[in-house]
């Protein structure tokens, strides 16, 4: 059994982590993979961790992005063209409070397209 | 004129070698109405570029242009990342199969470089950010016949301070909102830049 992935991308790695970890007390078998900082975990994004994080997350089920401010939504987009998953979404909604709706849905077997549609109907 | 393989890769290093030269000077204005990061980021970058392109044997603009504009995008690490990795891939696929590079790819390639930052970025011109140096100077490339060194870097320098007056509506500077006015934008600084160094690439050949 497995499950649509989420993906966090901050611009701290500690909030990436730390919503990580808000997430895990709840729903344990999602995968919930951080992308937090830059490569040298410096404050800033980065493409390249945004990508593993996706890689990590997509487990066959597809994967929802979140992220913060400023540069995130880019190289989030990015990310996600340049992997040419298809089954992979950036979402429109805040970090916290959207990837963990994401994480309860897809914790409830939902399939991508449900876990991005309850995300939508929440904060759209 | 056209611009040879070893003249992109000349801009290139030039760009890199003004952008460190002035990295301190980006940061400030980042400072002011950033997070100040806009030097370290864009220096990091462009020090990794002129790495890359330092180790090949290039045959063909493309690929210098190519390796710059995945560098870029991958240790810049903040906006102006995937803004200028966009810019120099647009680039890198005009120029393909067109060496030496002549002026009227030349345009063609920055026109797209525009279109692609624009769309990347969700920015118009007048938002206060790079499109605003990258925009015109691809205008003032379309309105000239031939590469020249003086009038690019006089442009260039124009539309940097034109973005002064200029209020931030996307960007992290946004968030200051009218305490942007009366700076000139980061990611318009560097660019500059990049124009600066193009301009003294082709005032070298002339
Ligand atoms: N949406 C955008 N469209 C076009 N240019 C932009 C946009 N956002 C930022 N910029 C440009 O990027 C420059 C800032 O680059 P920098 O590398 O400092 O990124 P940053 O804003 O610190 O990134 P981050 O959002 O990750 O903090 C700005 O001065 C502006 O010219
Ligand atoms: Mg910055």
């Amino acid at each position: 059994m497995s499950y649509v992935g989420v993906v966090l991308i901050s611009h701290s790695p500690k909030v990436a982590e730390g919503i990580q970890d808000m997430i895990r007390q709840v729903i344990k078998d999602v995968p919930i993979e951080a992308a937090g900082g830059t490569d040298e975990n410096e404050i800033g994004t980065s493409i390249d961790k945004i990508q593993q994080a996706i890689n990590r997350a997509n487990e066959g089920q597809g994967a929802v992005v979140f992220y913060d401010i400023g540069s995130a939504k880019m190289n989030a987009e990015m990310a996600v063209e340049m992997s040419q998953a298809e089954d992979v979404k950036v979402m429109e909604a805040p970090l916290v409070e959207g990837s963990y709706v994401a994480a309860v849905e897809s914790g409830m077997d939902k399939d991508k397209e449900s876990v991005a549609a309850a995300v939508e109907k929440e904060f759209g | 004129m056209a611009l040879t393989v070893q003249d992109v890769v000349a801009w290139i290093d030039k760009s890199n070698e003004t952008i460190q030269t002035n990295k301190d000077y980006l940061t400030t204005l980042d400072q002011a109405i950033g997070d100040g990061d806009h030097g370290i980021n864009v220096a990091r970058g462009f020090q990794e570029a002129a790495a890359k392109i330092a180790d090949g044997n290039y045959t063909s603009s493309a690929d210098v242009l190519k390796d710059t504009a995945m560098t870029l995008m991958s240790k810049i690490g903040g906006a102006s990342g995937p803004l200028f990795g966009t810019a120099f891939l647009k680039l890198s696929t005009a120029v393909k199969g067109n060496d030496p590079v002549d002026y009227a790819t030349f345009t063609t390639g920055l026109k797209e470089a525009v279109n692609g930052i624009k769309q990347r970025g969700k920015a118009i011109e007048g938002e206060k950010t790079l499109v605003d140096v990258w925009s015109p100077m691809a205008d003032f490339f379309s309105r000239q016949a031939d590469f020249d060194g003086e009038k690019i870097a006089e442009e260039a320098k124009n539309a940097m301070e034109q973005t002064k007056t200029m209020t931030a509506t996307k960007g992290r500077a946004a968030y200051f909102k009218e305490r942007s006015d009366g700076h000139i934008d980061p990611g318009s600084a560097s660019s500059c830049y990049i124009f600066k160094a193009l301009a003294d690439v082709i005032g070298g050949k002339s």
